[in-house]
């Protein structure tokens, strides 16, 4: 027995040295920088294809979304390659319709899962707004997002990288991606008439068109399907047409000023946004 | 009795003593009807009138250029007040054209629908195509709860031959007692309906199946229909879901339908009562399908009935009919309690799909938290489609496409078997419905 665990033993050790896969030692530097937690925000099956193929040139250095602009530099100081220009993107959670605001129909006593409150509808009487059951947490890879006291998702915005988990979870289609510098949204999906939406959500969007009146750029905000929309190709911020908005859902840069992790954790739920 | 049946299902209670006894009664003209442009499965309708027109009782108000859709009809007389997306029964908004009634217009109008005399259909001067196209015209659809076209069901393809019809008088739904009290009242409607519906697609043979717990509908068509040889009367074990279409033609033909096919492969196609009465009425009085039989009932109504009420009316007016709702009530459902769809609100109208409006109370609706799977297996004995809905629920609760289609979901008939049988409470159908979705949007995209 012990003959052959010593036979073995050399046997399998020549074999490693013979039959070794030769592994561009790039890929090896590669894993070490980018975070490796399989995220899959890049498309890729894992962060070992990832750097495999990034070696290869096959993907951009900056696919990599939970390294972001860092991670970025380093991988083309790596491969010798110039840094293309990275920006840096969030998830923002279109809606501010929670629990003291919106106006409830019924009580959801099925499965807890937005996913599975959205076939049937929910109890929400707006059928555009947020469910607050969840999901986006659940698929958050760096619990960069949680639901606070008023049933509404809240982003960290110093752990956010914007991979989109949370867009892909969200069955109502509320959270969106977009660059850091865009800083006028409105915060409401509601596409219902203006008389409608405003009794059942005090923060509705009532389509009365003030804000695309008062907004600097032409046709920075549009009325679409009875919801102001901001043309973010035109427009990323823009403090007047914030002021006038009968029912405050539209909002120049707020939340990205104190929702970072150790604000929310020190505060407690309640007195975050 | 020989009874026949299929192979697994489930006894819940029936409770159908609410209303199982009391005649269908005339729903009396609401003020304003909301008529959806989407009552049925398929294409949406495009409104054919404005807002500000007069519209008659009858007068088709939306149709559509499309082969699987139905016309819909103004079911009163009034002035159309509005047309916008209103909440709608089975979730969501869809376009409606809302209805005011003329004052002049009591709200004790007479009914022709509820009519007892018995007027004899004479079928023999009629041509199929002449029956699909009444069918059509007066905006039928499957009225068992599905609101599937009836004229496409009538249409079937070329290569497939139809040499039967079974008319669906199961109605294995707890509380609904809709099609029993039709069955008792317009009898021989019915049968005439029937035989229309087997002249239009060439069948030789008519096949009505009833469960054993409606005695008197039982022996009452069977006493009619003696004289009609095509006609067979099948009684049928009380189980559910009996009234499911694979499970009936299961039952009375012992023919299976394959799995993702349509009765017509097995060379069957299935009506309920309901859309045999619709039928009769559209092509004897040319009447299009306004109004229907809707069992109001459950614990939490103080006065439960069968109504005929106009399509369009507002719940809350039929729950008025009904003496109103009690104290301490929970849950509104549009259906059965197996497979109806919890109601958000009341200010939902009644739609052709509509067999049912059922109140229950608190205590009837406890529901604990759900417990791990103990791999018992009484979904899969309970399952209809004999498919095993324990690890289908969980391929869709995980997202997991492709061995959720290598189950064969998409097979589930979403009767509720599975989640009524599972001793740790699992919400196993929700999950299954997730599933679905998710394939068919995976689907959608790669095609």
């Amino acid at each position: 027995m012990g003959g052959l665990g010593i036979f073995f033993a050399v046997f399998l050790s020549i074999a490693d040295r013979k039959l070794a896969v030769k592994e561009n030692p790039l890929i090896e530097e590669a894993l070490s920088i980018i975070p490796g937690i399989n995220c899959g925000a890049c498309g890729l099956p894992s962060c070992h294809v990832f750097a495999e193929r990034v070696v290869k040139g096959d993907v951009p250095v900056n696919l990599c979304m939970a390294g972001g602009k860092e991670v970025a530099e380093k991988l083309s100081k790596l491969l010798g390659i110039d840094t293309p220009d990275t920006e840096k993107v969030l998830a923002v959670v279109l809606c501010k319709g929670g629990t003291n605001e919106s106006v409830q129909n019924a009580r959801y006593i099925g499965e807890k899962t937005c996913e599975a409150a959205n076939i049937g509808g929910g109890g929400k009487a707006c059928i555009y707004g947020c469910l607050g059951y969840g999901d986006c947490v659940k698929a958050c890879p760096f619990d960069a997002i949680d639901i606070n006291d008023n049933s509404i998702p809240v982003v960290f915005y110093d752990t956010c990288v914007g991979c989109g988990k949370c867009v892909e979870a969200c069955p109502r289609n509320i959270i969106e991606i977009h660059p850091d510098d865009q800083k006028l949204f409105v915060y409401c999906k509601n596409k219902d008439k203006g008389a409608v939406a405003r009794k059942i959500c005090k923060v509705a969007c009532v389509a009365c068109t003030l804000c695309t009146k008062d907004c600097e750029v032409e046709g920075g905000i549009e009325i679409i399907d009875n919801l102001a929309t901001v043309n973010y190709s035109k427009c990323k911020e823009s403090e007047a047409a914030t002021k006038r908005c009968p029912t405050k859902c539209i909002y120049n840069d707020i939340e990205k000023n104190n929702t970072s992790k150790n604000f929310y954790v020190s505060r407690g739920k309640k007195e975050a946004v | 009795m020989n009874l026949k049946t299929f192979k697994h299902g489930i006894h819940p209670t029936y409770n159908k003593e609410f209303t199982s006894g009391k005649g269908i009664e005339n729903c009396p003209v609401p003020k304003k009807v909301i008529i959806p442009l989407q009552q049925h499965i398929g294409r949406p309708c495009k409104p054919l009138v404005k807002k500000g027109d007069e519209v008659t009782e009858g007068q088709k108000i939306g149709d559509v250029e499309a082969f699987v859709s139905t016309p819909v009809h103004a079911s009163i007389t009034g002035k159309v007040t509005d047309i916008a997306p209103y909440p709608y029964p089975l979730g969501g908004m869809v376009q409606s054209i809302v209805i005011q009634r003329s004052e002049d217009i009591s709200d004790k109008t007479s009914n022709d629908f509820n009519n007892k005399e018995n007027s004899k259909l004479d079928i023999s001067s009629l041509t199929s195509e002449d029956i699909r196209l009444a069918v059509h015209s007066a905006g039928i659809v499957g009225l068992g709860g599905a609101a599937f076209p009836t004229h496409v069901k009538l249409s079937p393809p070329e290569n497939k031959e139809i040499d039967a019809i079974i008319i669906n008088g199961c109605e294995c739904e707890p509380y609904l007692t809709a099609d029993d009290r039709l069955m008792v009242e317009h009898s021989e409607k019915i049968l005439y309906g029937a035989l229309a519906i087997m002249k239009a697609v060439n069948a030789g043979k008519i096949y009505i199946g009833i469960e054993a717990n409606k005695k008197d509908a039982l022996s009452l068509i069977k006493e009619k229909s003696a004289h009609f040889k095509e006609i067979q009367v099948v009684a049928l074990q009380v189980k559910y879901p009996q009234g499911a279409e694979k499970m009936l033609i299961k039952a009375v033909l012992n023919r299976d339908v394959p799995l993702g096919g349509l009765p017509m492969d097995a060379g069957v196609v299935v009506q309920n009562v309901g859309t045999a009465f619709a039928a009769y009425n559209a092509l004897q009085n040319k009447k299009p399908l306004t109004q229907r039989v809707v069992t109001v009932t459950g614990p939490g109504i103080t006065e439960p009935k069968n109504l005929m009420v106009r399509i369009g009316t507002p719940f809350s007016d039929v729950i008025d009919v009904c003496g109103g709702i009690k104290e301490g009530n929970k849950k509104v459902i549009m259906g059965g309690p197996m497979m109806g769809i919890a109601q958000s609100r009341l200010d939902v109208p009644v739609i052709k799909g509509t067999s049912g409006i059922l109140v229950l109370m608190e205590s009837d609706t406890i529901r604990d938290f759900y417990k791990p799977c103990i791999r018992c297996a009484g979904c899969v004995d309970a399952c209809p489609m004999k498919l095993i809905p324990y690890r289908l629920s969980d391929f869709g609760r995980f997202h997991m496409t492709e061995e959720f289609k290598e189950y064969g979901g998409m097979g589930c008939i979403e009767c509720g078997c599975c989640s009524f049988t599972c001793p740790s409470n699992r919400p196993l159908v929700h999950w299954i419905r997730i599933g679905k979705l998710r394939l068919r949007e995976a689907e959608k995209k790669s095609a």
